[in-house]
């Protein structure tokens, strides 16, 4: 620390090299440090959240209202714990700080972090990591109603546990699609149109009856929808009897195909974005 | 290159020598959908200097930036910032360096102690130290209010401010500074220029600054370079680039092609040389005293009609015009509007 006499004023502060030694945080310290920044934007940008949660709510109590006397009729079914997974896909879904993203490269932002020697991919993983947090806060709303509405979870709080961890996750593998179209593009109105990727996914599979009253071409599309894996497992843990460890299984393995589809994307999308800047020798 | 603090010729500089200047770059090069942006630069920059890089909108000042601080990889030649590569060892670079860009590179709904802090652990600065620095930074930059308020309420001269900060959060050996005073009313760009004084004189800090305004570059950098289409066309301290077109400037505006009447000024004595743009004439002479008088004369002996006539000292627009045919702040005026 030096003290020195300026001609203006007298400040106390360091030389250049002196005292100060900057360093490479580590991987671990730039995640928090991006992840923490991605949280503490979310109750400032309250527009992101909201509608998600809005429009899963005012479906699952719509939903339950028009369909239920159709499916009341076979013994031990409850319509109600069957939409909640659809309730809370719809919640979770398309729900990142990818359009964030955007405007860190709108207003120049991202080139202050590719300044400083934080890792490239703990940019991504960081807004990841808060995504994460969000869905599975997202979910709490969509459960509390269903639960008020008389859903009972398989295995008590380690199936709601459960029941979360795959919505996150799920949130997450879609996320990797919103960060591709971002760090590729860097327009706005193209990652806020990333929600309808999820239209045909929605609709091409068991959202709103059970797969068995599907029939012809939409049951052999919705074969081949990973979101109908996902709700069979996702109901599995509000509708059964016991662990169905089959169907948790596809679930997961729907989750993960997603996931490696949408993550190859966006870490080339990160690659490209930064290539841009650095490596164009 | 109208070179008048001589640089050593790159043939005789070993890589020693390349590792003591603050930055170096030997024979710069950036293609841009192919054309030129930058085209064989050559920098030899000492450690505690402030060098001005002085040039129109498009002239390649902000790529020559983005380049030495590794945000965009140079398609030939080397540079060295701090003593590293910057395309080899960017890393090492990013540690020693600090950018403030064209245009201020924020988070409108980050606090300015959230931008600090974040800012100071990705550069691995954590606990006391963190502490005492931003404390030092709102104290060097009297940042005051904006440290609590979101960034996007503040006014852009605060938020230029902290732009600042963020880039001396490790406490860099090297500032860039990008046209750290476009857009600031008088009083905000006063008060940039006196804490890039204060940054340069009080902390030894090296800084680079670029700027298209011929006062900032003449009142703040100890040599300036004058890039023109991505080339530097003259270099030197901002006397001696002035003292280069003489020691004072007639200017004459006259109705119709100044053209004409270049030869009849030209054998004016004292005249040392005469440019003609459109409607106005530049005189470049060691004494404006002597020749202002027979150069009205000259004038009154052409069929020109003469407008006006000033006597001054010479501006770096000057050493721009004579090098470029072009007025400096013209050109931005051009580009700007366009």
């Amino acid at each position: 620390m030096t003290a020195i006499a300026g001609t203006e004023k007298t400040i106390t502060t360091s030389a250049p090299g002196d005292v100060i030694h900057a360093s490479p945080a580590g991987f671990g310290r730039d995640l928090t440090s991006i992840a923490g920044r991605a949280l503490r934007a979310v109750p400032r940008d309250p527009a992101a959240v909201a509608p998600p949660v809005f429009i899963a709510l005012f479906f699952f109590v719509v939903n339950i209202a028009t369909l239920k006397k159709l499916t009341g009729s076979h013994p031990g079914f409850s319509y109600t714990a069957f939409e909640m997974a659809t309730a809370i896909l719809l919640g979770v879904t398309g729900v990142s700080r990818a359009p964030a993203l955007v405007l860190d490269v709108q207003t120049h932002y991202l080139d202050r972090l590719l300044l400083t020697p934080v890792r490239r991919t703990a940019i991504l993983i960081g807004h990841m990591t808060a995504d994460v947090a969000v869905a599975a806060a997202l979910t709490i709303p969509i459960l509390v109603l269903g639960i008020g509405l008389g859903v009972r979870f398989q295995g008590g709080v380690l199936g709601a546990v459960l029941f979360i961890l795959l919505a996150s996750l799920w949130s997450l593998a879609f996320a990797g699609f919103g960060y591709a179209i971002a760090l590729k593009t860097g327009n706005p109105a193209a990652v806020n149109s990333m929600f309808l990727l999820f239209f045909p996914f929605l609709f091409l599979t068991s959202s709103y009856v059970p797969r068995s009253q599907l029939s012809g071409w939409l049951d052999t599309v919705a074969g081949f929808n990973p979101v109908t894996y996902l709700l069979d497992g996702l109901r599995s843990l509000v509708l059964g009897n016991s662990w169905q460890w089959g169907q948790l299984g596809q679930a997961v393995a729907a989750i993960a195909v997603v996931g490696l589809i949408s993550m190859t994307m966006c870490f080339a999308a990160l690659r490209g974005r930064v290539k841009r800047y650095s490596s164009a020798r | 290159m109208r070179t008048l603090s001589a640089p050593p010729s790159h043939t005789d500089i070993n890589t020693a020598d390349r590792t003591d200047y603050a930055i170096y770059a030997d024979a710069l090069v950036r293609h841009f959908n192919g054309s030129r942006a930058v085209d064989e630069v050559d920098l030899r920059i000492p450690p505690g200097e402030i060098y001005g890089f002085l040039g129109p909108n498009g002239a390649g000042k902000s790529t020559i930036v983005r380049i030495l601080c590794t945000l965009l990889a140079p398609t030939g030649g080397s540079a060295r910032v701090a003593g590293y590569d910057v395309a080899g060892q960017p890393g090492q670079v990013r540690l020693r360096i600090g950018v403030a860009l064209q245009e201020a590179a924020l988070d409108p709904k980050q606090t300015g102690s959230e931008l600090l802090n974040l800012q100071g652990r990705l550069y691995g600065l954590s606990g006391q130290a963190l502490s005492t620095r931003l404390a030092e930074l709102g104290e060097l930059i009297e940042l005051d209010e904006a440290l609590d308020r979101q960034i996007g309420s503040s006014a852009g001269g605060m938020q230029r401010r902290l732009d600042l900060a963020a880039a001396l959060v490790h406490n860099p050996q090297i500032l860039f500074l990008d046209e750290p005073t476009t857009g600031l009313d008088p009083a905000s760009r006063a008060r940039v220029w006196s804490e890039i004084r204060r940054l340069n004189q009080q902390l030894g800090m090296t800084i680079f600054l670029t700027t298209q305004y011929l006062e900032e570059a003449d009142e703040l950098a100890h040599r300036v370079g004058i890039i023109d289409r991505g080339r530097i066309v003259a270099e030197g301290t901002p006397e001696e680039l002035k003292r280069s077109v003489g020691t004072d400037v007639v200017v004459a505006r006259v109705a119709g092609e100044a053209e004409a009447a270049r030869p009849l000024l030209h054998a004016v004595p004292s005249v040392l040389s005469v440019e003609a743009h459109g409607n106005e004439l530049v005189i470049s002479t060691s004494s404006g005293a002597e020749v202002i008088s027979p150069a009205a004369v000259a004038l009154a002996g052409s069929n020109l009609t003469v407008r006006d006539l000033t006597l001054r000292t010479p501006t770096l627009d000057d050493v721009f015009l004579e090098l470029t045919g072009t007025h400096i702040e013209r050109n931005t005026t051009q580009e700007v509007s366009s």
